[in-house]
């Protein structure tokens, strides 16, 4: 049988060519993700090693407690900054225990640089923007940081940059460079360029070194530390130093770990995170692979159809049942396993260009040798062979179903078409329970981990019940198209549509493959364009505002912006805008606190009640809503309770009169008061953002000098409201860009799928089509109502999965409601109609080569083809 | 069209409706080379139903497929009416048959998935004309489908097939109509109903029909057959009957023994 098997793969090496290309690219996105997987796990673990090199035991602070709130510049200190339990006097004894040869206590920050342009560097991403202090040995040099060009920075005027960077910026030795760590720009002198392999800085990150005290003075308290790597002398024993140094330490705030301890447990992390890439890329292939399954199951069954004949006369001379199934399965692994080494080879090359794919989507991730462990191409040959083969277990067992006496039959028939009640019935029930489930998921609210469960079993049934309905769904779809293609085609259209009609569930695998990956892009589409609408419904409804300025951090802008920006020419009015936490009896609700007149010209507010001009000291206007939901009326007096909660601090009672009542709106939360009474209670003491309305006409680049007036820090950001909503936008874009990449795939697989289905059913019909000729088809009729046929199949998966994944995005749109308030379905036409139209490209596309070959049929060897 | 009228009232039915000249069609090259036509003159007559017949080798078929425009010729010429099928490309040829010739097959003459009347018509659709509801009666009517013409092919019995696959031939009402074995796959009773047929579309509508067979019974029905052999006319026979028919053959068959 095995035998059989071979030369049954041999001799329909032409027919099997698209299913094996299928299960190629199925198996190639499989290896090419758990080969990048290990080879990326092993470039962060050597990234890893190479940071612990020579740290015996590492002692760092630990952030819960770290945050000393009795030091009372603490509170207006720059994000980031705190102070921590260790100091250079623990580092000290530290240094002075036995065993230990050196310690090294780094300070760690962040810190973006302006280029030399005034252009910020690389500040979209500032968290990869690293700074530490240049720590000199006995030669006067950090072996940590080697010098390419001049020297250390020694002073508090005086800064190193690492080769990259400084090229980036276009900063030489002896320049000043504007940086800024979390607020303000600052300006120090380039003293030194020195050379790093911190994996951030080779992914794009810059790195900028201090003096230690000045670092500490940017970054934490005088004298203080994040970490004091400790190296050992030669023979002592890691974790018993690591013993000895904890019980140096303060009994909170700090942490004595082994160097060995660290490393397996940042290797942990490692696997934890690259674990979590792998998986997201599976699901892909998965779907991948899935998509491929239909054209598997279809290409089976069409040979096994084929060779009914030959399959009874197997039978008629003895062969078993089991014979027939497993020569079919063998063949199915056959064609598994050769498709899966080539997708295996072609892995690898995914494998090498997912690093750099990856990275300029945002991710940091680390060069690094291709690793191959041998689980990968195991793991990649298995599923190639077993979704072969599984998908080659029904086609087979009606293979084996064959009755010997059809070896007999003088006419070739066609297998009787089978009912397909039962696969109605149970399409229904599916579909149905799929769509309860959606209208359920419809009706909740939030992205808990139960309500995803829900939407995702609700998607699953849905898309697994069309699929099981497509057959019975095809006639009416496929017919109505008809009409237009035989309308617009005559005799070709007419056949194309009979054809695509033939054979229901063919067609219906066929389109389910494309209509698996269209609903997806279509509902992740919606999704997408849904969320951008809300989002720019929340950052500029009912603003007026011309800019908003705010840091591109979590710091907020100094009590004294506002007036700076008021200063510059051409700007009417600049509001600066900050929040607190309002508790009105219980009702909690968001204040924005904020200069009511310079307001006014920076958002609209409809008030029911009261009037902008009435907030004053004690007196704040409130939302209808929230009016409502507290039951507050015009001259209402509350007791509320500010601040507070949010930072954990306890909340101060105020006496509030409400002044005024104003429709609700993105543009202020839930109440407005004057910016004195909203101040001292908010999380950072400091303004989120300010607003800027410029004088009419004047709007045009006021940015630069609204830039200038703050000082220009390149982590200032300056927007318009196109700008905001473009920013928002980009971050959306770019994910549903690596979605678009990721069930590209599917795509393409299902596009073989439909060519593989057309190719078979040109052979099948190759009489039937000879017949055409004979009687006066021409050519070009003949390809027309292969294309036809093409186009037909096609439209009908896209027309399913476009419907499938609008009704899927949304049910689950509502999901998001608690985290977007504005979000609600908005279907976006134009891409919607370009799917159609890429699925009408499709079609003609796949027919491309079916059609060829078709109408370059011998005619006369056709119609005598048995 | 005017020849359909002259073709239906069989007016000009002494005249000629195809004629081949030399016709010579050679397969291969070199060592492959195989001369399956020997320059064959040959007419058929307008209004007549002719037969070819022949073992099989003879050239039968390939004189068929080469009067029919569905293969190319080597040398000489074959024409159908006035049109010279030598030199036509593909299209042309594509557009002749269209127009000029009905076609019946041994087997798979049917499109199985449109029902008998759209089979019928196919023809008249490609060309995107609207059949003649007349003549569309009649020839339903002739072969005794009405009734049955919204059955598909796979709900006919194989006779049944094959006259919808004779009313296809005659839905166009064509200059000339080739028959390829058309009983070869039928039982004598349908295969006697098909031929019955093909004849009265000559007799009563005064079609021309071309038919090869190899079965002295279907020849039989002809008013004339045509004897090949290498790819050479031998011989032909004026009014048939099985057994005259039978006796030329086993004429041929003992003239091919000795030689």
């Amino acid at each position: 049988m095995l035998r059989t098997a071979l030369r049954n793969v041999l001799a329909h090496k032409a027919r099997l060519i698209m299913t094996a290309l299928a299960v190629l690219l199925g198996v190639a996105f499989v290896s090419g993700t758990l080969v990048f997987a290990d080879t990326t796990a092993n470039a962060f673990r050597n990234a890893s090693a190479q940071s612990l090199k020579g740290v015996a035991v590492s002692v760092r602070a630990e952030d819960a407690t770290a945050t000393d709130t009795a030091a009372p510049d603490t509170a207006t200190g720059p994000e980031g900054t705190s102070a921590t339990a260790l100091d250079a006097a623990l580092a000290r004894k530290i240094r002075a225990l036995p065993g230990v040869a050196s310690v090294r206590p780094t300070v760690h920050g962040w810190a973006t640089l302006a280029g030399k342009d005034g252009r910020p560097v690389n500040a979209d991403t500032n968290g990869q923007n690293l700074a530490t202090n240049y720590q000199p040995g006995k030669d006067g040099r950090d072996s940590h940081y080697p010098i390419k060009e001049g020297r250390g920075p020694a002073a508090a005027g005086e800064l190193a940059l690492d080769a990259g960077s400084a090229a980036k910026a276009g900063y030489r030795i002896g320049d000043m460079v504007r940086f800024a760590t979390d607020g303000p720009a600052l300006t120090k002198k380039l003293v030194g360029i020195v050379t790093t392999d911190d994996p951030q800085v080779t992914a794009g990150g810059t790195l900028t070194l201090f003096d230690t005290g000045t670092a500490q003075k940017l970054f934490h308290h005088s004298g203080q530390f994040d970490e004091i790597a400790v190296a050992a002398r030669p023979g002592a024993d890691e974790y018993a130093l690591a013993d000895q140094v904890q019980a140096l330490l303060p009994k909170e705030g700090a942490r004595a770990t082994s160097g060995a301890e660290l490393a397996a447990e940042q290797s942990a992390q490692i696997a934890k995170n690259t674990g979590y890439l792998t998986k997201t890329l599976l699901v892909f292939a998965g779907i991948a692979l899935f998509v491929g399954v239909f054209l598997i199951a279809n290409t089976f069954t069409m040979l096994i159809a084929q060779r009914s004949r030959e399959i009874a006369l197997l039978r008629a001379v003895g062969a078993s049942r089991r014979q027939v199934l497993r020569s079919v399965l063998i063949e199915a692994g056959l064609l598994g396993l050769v498709a899966s080494l080539g997708g295996f080879a072609l892995g690898l090359g995914i494998a090498t260009a997912m690093r750099p794919l990856l990275n300029s989507t945002g991710a940091r991730l680390p060069d690094g040798p291709l690793v191959v462990t041998p689980a990968a191409p195991l793991a990649s040959l298995a599923v190639g062979v077993v979704i072969t083969v599984l998908a080659a277990w029904l086609p087979s067992r009606r293979a084996a179903k064959i009755a010997p006496v059809a070896a007999l039959s003088s006419v070739d028939q066609a297998p009787p078409a089978r009912a397909l009640k039962v696969r109605n019935v149970l399409g229904t029930l599916l579909t149905g329970a799929g769509v309860l489930v959606m209208l359920y998921v419809s009706m909740l609210k939030g992205t808990n981990e139960s309500n995803l469960m829900a939407a995702m079993l609700g998607g699953v049934l849905t898309l697994g019940g069309v699929i099981v309905l497509a057959p019975l769904l095809s006639r009416p779809l496929i017919a109505l198209a008809g009409k237009v293609t035989t309308r617009f085609f005559g005799v070709s259209g007419k056949l194309a549509k009979e054809n695509a009609l033939r054979n229901p569930r063919r067609t219906a695998a066929t389109a389910s493959a494309l209509m698996i990956g269209l609903a997806l892009i279509t509902g992740l589409t919606v999704g997408a364009h849904s969320a951008q609408d809300a989002m720019a419904k929340e950052a500029t409804q009912g603003l007026t505002a011309d800019y908003k300025v705010n840091y591109n951090t979590v710091r907020g802008l100094d009590a004294d912006a506002a007036d700076k920006i008021a200063q510059v020419p051409g700007v009417a009015a600049a509001a600066p805008v900050t929040t607190a936490q309002l508790d009105a009896h219980g009702e909690y609700a968001v204040i924005t606190g904020t200069d009511p007149n310079a307001f006014g010209k920076v958002a609209q507010l409809d008030f029911r009640a009261g009037s902008l001009h009435d907030i004053g000291p004690g007196r704040i206007a409130v939302s209808d809503e929230f009016a409502e939901r507290a039951g507050l009326q015009l001259g209402a007096t509350l007791d509320a309770g500010m601040g507070g909660a949010m930072d954990g601090g306890k909340a101060v009672k105020r006496k509030l009169t409400v002044v005024g009542i104003y429709a609700k709106t993105r543009a202020v939360d839930d109440a407005l008061g004057t910016r004195a009474d909203v101040l001292p209670y908010s999380v950072a003491k400091q303004f989120d953002n300010l607003l800027v309305k410029a004088e009419p006409g004047k709007a045009a680049g006021l940015e630069r000098k609204i830039r200038a007036a703050l000082g220009d820090s390149p982590l200032l950001k300056v927007r318009t409201q196109e700008q905001l909503v473009k920013d928002n936008n980009e971050k959306v874009t770019t994910v549903l860009s690596m979605m678009y990449g990721l069930l590209g795939m599917a795509v393409v697989i299902a596009i073989l799928g439909v060519v593989n289905t057309l190719a078979m059913s040109v052979f099948e019909r190759t009489r039937e089509i000879g017949m055409l000729r004979a009687i006066g088809l021409d050519r070009s009729g003949i390809r027309q109502m292969v294309r036809l046929e093409s186009v037909v199949i096609s439209l009908f998966g896209a027309v399913l999965g476009i419907g499938t994944g609008i009704f899927l995005a949304w049910a689950a749109g509502g999901l998001t409601a608690t985290s977007m308030h504005e979000y609600e379905t908005v279907l976006p036409w134009d891409r919607l109609g370009s799917f159609l139209g890429l699925a009408l490209m499709i079609g003609v596309l796949a027919a491309i080569w079916p059609a060829r070959r078709a109408a370059r049929l011998n005619m006369l060897r056709s119609i005598q083809a048995s | 069209m005017p020849q359909h009228a002259t073709a239906a009232t069989g007016l000009r039915a002494p005249s000629v409706a195809a004629r081949a000249t030399g016709l010579t069609k050679v397969y291969g090259e070199d060592e492959t080379r195989v001369v399956a036509l020997d320059s064959v003159t040959v007419e058929f007559g307008r209004g007549r139903f002719t037969a070819i017949m022949g073992p099989s080798g003879s050239g039968k078929s390939t004189l068929m497929h080469c009067m029919a425009g569905l293969d190319t010729i080597s040398a000489g010429s074959a024409r159908i009416g006035d049109t010279e099928l030598s030199g036509l490309k593909d299209r042309q040829l594509t557009r002749l048959r269209r127009e000029k010739i009905g076609f019946v097959f041994q087997s798979f003459n049917l499109l199985p998935t449109l029902d008998a009347l759209e089979n019928i018509t196919l023809p008249l659709d490609i060309v995107g004309r609207k059949p003649d509801q007349e003549w569309l009666e009649l020839i339903v009517g002739t072969v005794g489908l009405t009734g049955r013409l919204r059955h598909r092919p796979s709900q006919l019995s194989g006779g049944q097939q094959q006259r919808v696959a004779v009313a296809r031939a005659l839905a166009g009402r064509p200059e000339i109509i080739f028959a390829d074995e058309p009983t070869g796959n039928l039982d004598s009773r349908s295969g006697a109903e098909v031929l019955g047929f093909l004849r009265d579309s000559v007799r009563e509508l005064g079609q021309t029909v071309v038919m090869v067979t190899h079965d002295p019974v279907a020849a039989s029905y002809a008013d004339r057959v045509v004897f090949l052999a290498d790819g050479r006319v031998t011989d032909e026979l004026s009014a048939p009957t099985p057994e005259t028919v039978l006796d030329r053959m086993r004429l041929f068959d003992a003239k091919g023994r000795t030689s």
